[in-house]
């Protein structure tokens, strides 16, 4: 505080440019190196979350990830998407709070989640529970269109503000009740649904593109238990799939009844 | 006011004084109760259960710090009673509302370490008011040492009185409003003190601030703050949530909330598939938390179609017109199922009297009157007691009994119940149930499903191991199992599955999009159809359980999910140790979710109340050198024989107060009634004590105990039995006089060991006793978890066994006079 009004004196009184450039110089400098630093850990991120795919390959039946989401994730700014008290955690692989008792996913989820869908560059994508908004901003840099809907009016227009900016332009978002989806852009390729409740929303399965997927976490807040795979056939039928993260069988001997 | 009392001052303590000794000892027991009531509505029960456990640990905090102030204290006494009083009354509510300040989130703890600052923050802020009121009755021992038997009574009596007080209130006033009532009767317990030593001004002015400060709480606008994770908090979060009504009462704080912009939608297990969604509801939390619902009812059934799409309607496809008995009525909804489904009689049973009072009055029109509906029969009661209690006719007399859901979707996930005891899912309460179906009836039990599978197969097991032990032989043949993506459904009939049936429950599966798990001759390639997991885990271990290799499979699988007994009545702890590295190591993809974290909470207790204990225990012989001398001139028996009856004490009213909350069936009739009754009737075998404090009346009184306790340990069920169907009032005064002789008995050794070490004023003496003081308290928090552990793993006879051997040990090392 004391220094930002030594600071504004000194330039506003004196008007020293050599003072005004040099701050300037140290602002850039700062930044610069503040978004070498994030992008370093968001590297970092990457790596853990490659490995975390390699790990539990057996049970998701995905070593890797598709090009496009690995590029997804190394372009978005998670640190953009967390409250100013957790930028420093940011790069951690791990959810963490953002208010509201709501939370950013954690990476590996976000990554894996992304990954089932099997998503194209021309897909219309309908998400349910925008939160912070990091995981509709990874789904942007893959799909043509974002579609996401939140619940608690803050989270929303906190969202709304960060889509604002530049390179978000294709994610739209309103503040409604998401049961029953969002039937003007419907159907969707794929709906992604942050939080699951006693039941999967039939009329969101309707809203599913016949070949198209939706996918749910189950758990609590801060430990997702395992994925929901829904998937609508050519025909219209649907099936689910559950995939747990974990490489753990409930039989010793590694599952080899 | 006389602030020194004469050192040699033999005189007796005044009934004034006991008094207030015993409004000190009822504050704090009321206290430790009621903070776990109001953490348990912030935060989750476990943890609740974590932290007042710990902060207990200011007991043993007072012992310790007053062997290490000696008797500078004690002369002191009646200014450091006041002191203390004064700040245990300060504290009890302090200490709460700073502790609800403190930002601790239970859900981060496996992935920050800072909360176990947070938790230790809290937990030592809680301590104080326990630190305070353990102050007040260590210095009474040495002030009245030639009487501790007199002053250890009033210390137990009120704490009885308190625990019974506490409970009682909670019917009828908030928590917050007891914590004033808590705090004022410390002010009154000082009230006493002066009044008894003549100050009568300033007790005068005490005893006003006594009776202002529960009007003063009452009219504050003090709140209750759930932490930000629990659904209640995140339900009023979400845009026009309006809260309607709140109840509180000692089963739980009820909240009912309308969310009219983004509606409730509670259908567990919907098909995928249906057509028919859930009309307008309202929301039902207990403790902020267990949502579950109360559905807007008009008397038009056809708009409740989507009640037939969810698994619990398989039963209905199977019978006409049932009579059912529905154990879990809560909001209401298995009840519309029911009337959905033409039930001809139901028979409602709900534990919890608001919720039943808030359906049958305030949302009765609401919820179409459904408590009130003329096919639809109320029974107030615990499910497992209802079934013990009502006669089973000849033939059974239900054609449907359903067990409903206990717990949230995600709380059961995350291991919350892993503490609690469940005697509605045990191989006894299996047997009970069927006894009152029809012939043909079924059983119904609904679990969500968790992966890799627990509740599903350990229900499993613990019905087939029920139909064995009844010498049923075709047992396979009388089960159904089913399951959509998170629900599963068990159905156990009085009789065999016919092709007919079979036939229609494959229909209902198929148009549902559920998967069949076992049925009598289904085959691998009919399961994991629908909603498919990397191997068919539900079909292998219904295969599994009914086959040649149930016991080695139930002995491999990672999880616990042996058959579960009254014996050892943990459904929820599905935890092994074994798999606990490989859980570990796979935390951050997924492995964490899968911890029990009730389980592990409650060996985190223990872990930290050990090493805080030895801390306490060890700190004075560190520091003084006087308190080691003395300690080790006794040759460890004060350490062993104080240790040894607090966990003899606790391991018995522990053990004792979970086999009788089978036989008084109401968690909260069976706790006021156990914990009040060993505790008065312990604080009058101290006052019987008198001067008796040689080791022959000693071996009387602990051959006593053993006598009583073995015959308990053998005869109790059959005592249960024979009078399981009498009213609630007879079973509660039969169990007072079951308790009675037994707590009489365990009230005497503390006091005449004490007595023993007391012996003339001086400052060892004192410290002494205020170390034995200490181990007693520490044996004692140690003892309640390590009971609760013990019951898990080798069941509650074991926990009753140990603690005659505690017996056994103390009476080889009662200390010799000082």
């Amino acid at each position: 505080m004391h220094i930002t009004l030594i600071k504004r004196d000194l330039l506003c009184k004196h008007g020293l440019p050599p003072v005004t450039i040099c701050l300037l110089l140290l602002f850039y400098w700062g930044s610069a190196v503040f978004a070498d630093d994030f992008s370093q850990s968001r590297e970092a991120l990457v790596q853990e979350i490659i490995s975390d795919f390699k790990a539990t390959a057996a049970q998701t039946h995905r070593a890797e990830m598709a090009p496009a989401v690995l590029n997804a994730l190394r372009k978005t700014p998670r640190h953009e998407f967390v409250p100013s008290d957790q930028v420093k955690r940011a790069y951690r692989n791990r959810p963490l709070p953002i208010g509201y008792g709501q939370t950013i996913s954690q990476p590996f989820i976000v990554a894996l989640m992304t990954e089932l869908l099997d998503l194209q560059s021309d897909d219309v994508v309908l998400e349910i529970g925008t939160g912070s908004g990091y995981q509709a901003a990874v789904l942007s840099e893959i799909v043509d269109q974002v579609y996401s809907i939140e619940i608690i009016e803050a989270l929303g227009e906190r969202a709304r503000k960060t889509f604002d900016r530049p390179g978000y332009q294709n994610i739209h978002t309103k503040i409604a009740d998401g049961y029953f989806g969002w039937q003007a852009h419907a159907p969707f390729d794929a709906i992604i649904v942050t939080a699951a409740a006693s039941h999967i929303p039939p009329p969101l399965v309707k809203q599913i593109k016949p070949g198209g997927k939706m996918i749910i976490p189950v758990g609590s807040r801060f430990m997702t238990q395992h994925l929901v795979l829904v998937e609508k056939d050519e025909n219209g039928s649907v099936t689910t799939e559950q995939i747990l993260p974990v490489v753990f069988v409930p039989l010793t001997g590694g599952g080899k009844r | 006011m006389s602030a020194n009392t004469p050192p040699e001052d033999n005189s007796k303590p005044s009934v004034a004084f006991l008094f207030s000794i015993g409004l000190i000892s009822a504050a704090s027991l009321g206290c430790e109760i009621l903070l776990m009531r109001l953490f348990s509505i912030i935060q989750w029960h476990h943890f609740a259960y974590m932290m007042i456990s710990l902060a207990l640990l200011g007991y043993a905090v007072s012992g310790s710090f007053i062997t290490l102030m000696g008797e500078r204290l004690s002369r002191r006494f009646d200014h450091a009673y006041m002191i203390n009083a004064l700040l245990f009354s300060l504290m009890a509510p302090g200490s709460f509302f700073l502790a609800q300040k403190i930002n601790f989130n239970p859900l981060e703890i496996l992935w920050d370490k800072g909360q176990w600052l947070r938790l230790a923050e809290i937990f030592l802020l809680l301590m104080l008011p326990f630190l305070f009121a353990a102050n007040c009755i260590c210095l009474s021992f040495l002030r009245y040492r030639k009487h501790i038997n007199r002053i250890y009574s009033a210390d137990l009596i009120g704490a009885g009185s308190g625990a019974l007080g506490v409970i009682l209130l909670l019917y009828w006033l908030f928590p917050l409003t007891i914590l004033g009532l808590i705090s004022a009767l410390a002010l009154a317990a000082m009230a006493l003190l002066l009044t008894d030593r003549r100050q009568l001004k300033p007790a005068t002015i005490c005893a006003g601030f006594a009776l202002l400060l529960p009007v003063l709480v009452w009219h504050s606008d003090l709140q209750i703050k759930p932490v930000t994770y629990k659904s209640l908090s995140q339900t009023l979060n979400q845009i026009g949530t309006q809260v309607l009504e709140q109840r509180s009462g000692p089963l739980g704080l009820i909240t009912v909330v309308a969310s009219p912009d983004i509606p409730f939608r509670e259908a567990p297990g919907l098909s995928l598939l249906s057509r028919s969604l859930p009309p307008e509801q309202l929301g039902l939390f207990v403790d902020a938390d267990s949502l579950s619902a109360i559905t807007h009812f008009d008397g038009d059934l056809s708009r409740l179609d989507y009640l037939h799409e969810m698994p619990s309607a398989l039963p209905y496809v199977l019978l006409q017109q049932p009579e059912v008995l529905i154990l879990g009525s809560g909001g209401g909804s298995a009840l519309l199922q029911a009337l959905w489904h033409d039930a001809s009689r139901i028979d409602a049973v709900e534990l919890n009297a608001d919720i039943v009072d808030l359906l049958r009055h305030q949302f009765a029109a609401y919820s179409g009157g459904i408590y009130n509906h003329e096919k639809i029969h109320v029974h107030v009661a615990e499910a497992r007691g209802f079934l013990e209690s009502t006669p089973a006719l000849n033939e059974g007399k239900y054609d449907l009994i359903q067990i409903e859901l206990l717990g949230a979707f995600n709380a059961s996930s995350a291991g919350l119940f892993a503490l609690s005891e469940t005697y509605i899912y045990t191989v006894e309460a299996m047997q009970k149930a069927l006894q009152h179906l029809k012939p043909d009836g079924l059983l119904s039990l609904g679990r969500w499903v968790q992966l890799p599978p627990r509740d599903g197969p350990r229900l499993f097991a613990t019905i087939t191991e029920a139909l064995q032990e009844q010498g049923i032989t075709d047992i396979a043949e009388r089960l159904i199992w089913i399951r959509s993506w998170n629900m599963s459904l068990i159905l156990v009939k009085n009789g065999r599955f016919d092709q007919t049936e079979i036939r229609q429950i494959k229909t209902f599966c198929s148009s549902r999009a559920f998967d069949l798990v076992w049925y009598p001759g289904i085959s691998e390639n009919e399961v994991n159809q629908y909603n498919r997991l990397s191997q068919p885990f539900f079909y292998q271990a219904a295969v599994a359980l009914l086959g040649e290799e149930r016991e080695k499979y139930i002995d491999q699988y990672k999880f616990n999910i042996t058959p579960v007994t009254d014996d050892k009545p943990y459904f929820f702890r599905f935890f092994r140790w074994r798999a606990l590295p490989e859980l570990l190591a796979q935390g951050k993809t997924g492995g964490y979710s899968l911890l029990d974290l009730g389980y592990l909470v409650l060996i985190a207790t223990l872990i930290l109340a050990v090493i805080f204990s030895v801390i306490l225990v060890m700190l004075p012989l560190l520091v003084n050198r006087t308190v080691r001398k003395v300690i080790f001139a006794s040759q460890s028996r004060v350490a062993i024989y104080f240790s040894c009856l607090g966990f003899a004490f606790i391991f018995i009213e522990i053990a004792f107060m979970q086999r009788f909350s089978l036989y008084l069936a109401h968690p909260v009739i069976s706790a006021a009634t156990l914990l009040s009754a060993f505790l008065v009737f312990a604080g009058l075998g101290s006052r019987c004590t008198g001067r008796e404090k040689n080791r022959r009346f000693l071996i009387r009184v602990v051959a006593g105990i053993i006598l009583i306790s073995s015959t308990y340990l053998l005869f109790l069920s059959q005592l249960f039995n024979a009078s399981m169907a009498y009213s609630n009032v007879s079973k509660i005064i039969f169990s007072v006089i079951l308790i009675a002789p037994l707590a009489l008995l365990m009230g005497m050794p503390f006091p005449i060991g004490l007595s023993r070490l007391a012996g003339e004023q001086n400052d060892t003496n004192d410290r002494l006793v205020a170390w034995a003081w200490c181990v007693n308290g520490c044996a004692s928090i140690i003892g309640a978890v390590l009971a609760t552990l013990l019951a898990m793993h080798l069941g509650i006879s074991a926990v009753i066994i140990l603690a005659l051997l505690f017996y056994g040990i103390a009476l080889m090392s009662l200390p010799d006079y000082q």
